[in-house]
């Protein structure tokens, strides 16, 4: 086996210096322009597109996540609170839930008539993005003085308040009105609406992919650009050594809650979507399972590495809404067992992570600076003649 | 330079960068530092030292804000930063390193001196995501300022590239050094930075202690054990043991002074 690996490593090695420096973002371009044309090589309403809509909306999360436990180690437990405040911000400021109120903002004809909040599209996804980002920034206060394990506990209880919330909503009253519609769900939402493109519908689920495609290139696009900033330097010192970050002069509060905020404000304009695309805003779906799901994405992927992640989203999301249920679904039966692959499901998660906790540790993609701690080694002990010590430095030499 | 070899302990409450006045901290019920004064006159190079357990480290710990005292006033360049968060004070112009390294492992050299400038830099996350003009500008001055300060402490260019946590002992010691460099402090504390030295390292480090203080105008408040770097020199020793402070002065004074031979050696017969 460590053979095989020593000769994958090998080639690898011999692609890299073969390829021009410039493959990378040849491989980007490449990328975008398949996910672009994909959705056209299939049926407008496919179950296959129906599935990447969900996998990239998988995406968006896991890469919300990775900011809080990939860049700035904070272990956090609760991302479905997020799911679910972005879930709800779309149901209660795009459907008439609310129905006591009536405001209409930039929204497409016959909603114009219709009583509750009906905020546009854009707006709900933007509004769900600072309403988590907020509530990111409050849970993330009481875990300021914790560190690892106990952040995880403090983020799972504040997952599982949430959820408990939202299941007995129907009894909290605001203006008269239910907070949520419980197991019940909101439903009745608007349809979005984009000038261009028109009226979304389950019909045609193109446009949907599309308006995902581009808020996960949006993702993408800020991780990657906090990632190689102050700010993502500041996370990762704090993730190595808070106490030397701090006496660095690096903002503990703020720069914590920020990498909180940011993190739970994908996951609540990811949220938004997928309730805008589910239709129904049901909170027997914020399940502790849900934030475990996206954790198993971005650890699959490599903790703290933006393409590692994408890549165990996209994975992990296929293997769970395309392979198991409608490809394989049948196999154990081929097999003349009495069972559905679909039943094993969860134990195949499990597997696929034990399998990868032992073959890959650092992920599938790890983030370079895992990847140099691993393959670069103990570092060259020179021996340094003795005296020269500091003696790099000549007397009369400019300061910097 | 200026204010070399202070005449004596009382002629120089004027003029010091830093004033720590009776201060003290407990822990539960252990006083760990107990009313200690001092005054770091401005460009000088001060030593504490004392027993292990004497309460160096947590003075330290209380000058640069990661405890705040239990009663007392710490004044930095004229400002009560008593009960200030520890960036605030950074920012202020004290830098530290630690008496058992702490880099960040995973960063290279370069970076570790990168962040080391976060205080003097402006970007949040808008800048950092729109990369305007002025965040780029500020990115490549920091790396380029990094870069010099680490040529400056003695690391070869090829080395700036590695992890910190692959650097061998002695480089991880400058890299530290460096990266409080980095933040253009006033006041440097070192917490026994000869730690694992030989003694021809400790000469050279040492003489750039006063380099750096020629140099940059710095002030220099080291935590030391070697007594030959101490004597070498600091203009000014002081002494704790128990938590107190039992003597001041130059440091030809302060070795011969009764209490600190007996708090090094024991007491006589």
């Amino acid at each position: 086996m460590s053979e095989l690996l020593a000769v994958l490593r090998e080639w690898r090695a011999a692609i890299e210096r073969w390829l021009p420096p410039w493959w990378s973002r040849a491989l980007a371009v490449l990328l975008i322009g398949f996910g672009l044309l994909l959705p056209q090589l299939f049926s407008n309403a496919s179950n296959f597109v129906n599935t990447e809509i969900l996998s990239l909306t998988y995406v968006m999360f896991a890469l919300g996540l990775n900011i809080v436990v990939g860049f700035a180690g904070l272990l956090d437990l609760g991302y479905v609170a997020f799911f679910a405040l972005g879930s709800y911000a779309f149901g209660w400021l795009g459907s008439g839930f609310f129905y006591k109120a009536s405001v209409h903002i930039l929204v497409h004809g016959p909603t114009n008539s219709l009583p509750g909040i009906h905020l546009n599209f854009v707006l709900i996804l933007i509004c769900a993005g600072l309403l988590t980002a907020f509530a990111g920034a409050i849970i993330g206060v009481p875990t300021l003085r914790l560190r690892g394990d106990y952040i995880a506990i403090v983020t799972l209880a504040f997952g599982e308040i949430v959820r408990v919330i939202a299941l007995n909503g129907p009894q909290i009253k605001v203006f008269g009105m239910p907070l949520t519609g419980g197991e019940l769900g909101i439903s009745g939402t608007d349809p979005p609406y984009l000038p261009g493109i028109g009226m979304f519908s389950q019909l045609d689920i193109r446009p949907w992919y599309y308006v995902i495609f581009a808020l996960v290139l949006l993702t993408l696009f800020v991780n990657i650009r906090v990632r190689d900033s102050r700010l993502g330097r500041a996370w990762i010192a704090l993730r190595e050594d808070e106490v030397a970050a701090v006496s660095m002069g690096i903002p503990l509060v703020k720069t914590k809650l920020l990498a909180y905020a940011l993190g739970a404000a994908f996951g609540g304009i990811a949220g938004a979507f997928l309730g805008a695309y589910t239709t129904l805003i049901d909170a027997g779906e914020f399940q502790f399972g849900f934030s475990i799901f996206v954790l198993s994405m971005v650890i699959l992927g490599g903790l703290g590495s933006i393409w590692g992640v994408v890549l165990g989203a996209l994975l992990l999301a296929n293997i769970n809404y395309y392979l198991i249920p409608d490809v394989l679904n049948s196999l154990p039966g081929d097999f003349g067992l009495n069972f559905n692959l679909n039943e094993l499901q969860v134990s195949i998660f499990g597997f696929l992570l034990v399998l990868v906790m032992v073959l890959r540790p650092q992920g599938l993609i790890p983030e370079r600076r895992r990847k140099l701690e691993l393959t670069e080694g103990i570092g060259e002990l020179e021996l340094e003649e003795p005296g020269t010590a500091w003696s790099a430095v000549e007397p009369g030499e400019a300061a910097p | 330079m200026s204010a070399q070899a202070p005449p004596a302990a009382e002629a120089i409450s004027n003029g010091a960068i830093l004033s720590a006045e009776q201060v003290s901290k407990d822990f539960g019920g252990l006083r760990a530092v107990s009313d200690v004064s001092i005054d770091i006159p401005l460009a000088s190079i001060v030593s504490i030292i004392g027993p292990n357990g004497a309460g160096k480290t947590t003075f330290f710990n209380m000058l640069t804000g990661l405890y705040k005292p239990t009663s007392g006033r710490i004044v930095f360049a004229e400002r009560d930063i008593t009960q200030s968060r520890p960036d605030k004070i950074t920012k202020l112009g004290v830098a530290r390193t630690f008496q058992n390294i702490r880099l960040f492992g995973a960063m290279t050299a370069l970076e570790n001196v990168v962040v080391g400038r976060h205080c003097r830099m402006r970007a949040g996350v808008f800048g950092a995501i729109t990369r305007a003009p002025w965040v780029r500008a500020e990115e490549r001055a920091a790396e380029e300022r990094a870069a010099e300060t680490l040529s400056y402490v003695g690391l070869k260019r090829r080395q700036f590239g590695q992890l910190a946590s692959n650097l061998s002992y002695g480089d991880q010691r400058r890299v530290e050094i460096a990266r409080a460099l980095a933040s253009d402090p006033k006041l440097l504390l070192l917490d026994e930075p000869t730690a694992g030295m030989n003694p021809q390292e400790s000469t050279a480090l040492t003489e750039f202690m006063r380099k750096m203080r020629n140099d940059l105008e710095l002030t220099i408040l080291l935590i030391e054990h070697d007594m030959k770097v101490v004597m070498g020199v600091s203009e000014r020793v002081t002494v704790l043991d128990h938590g107190e402070k039992i003597a001041e002065g130059p440091p030809a004074e302060v070795r011969g002074n009764p209490r600190v031979i007996e708090a090094y050696l024991g007491k006589q017969g």
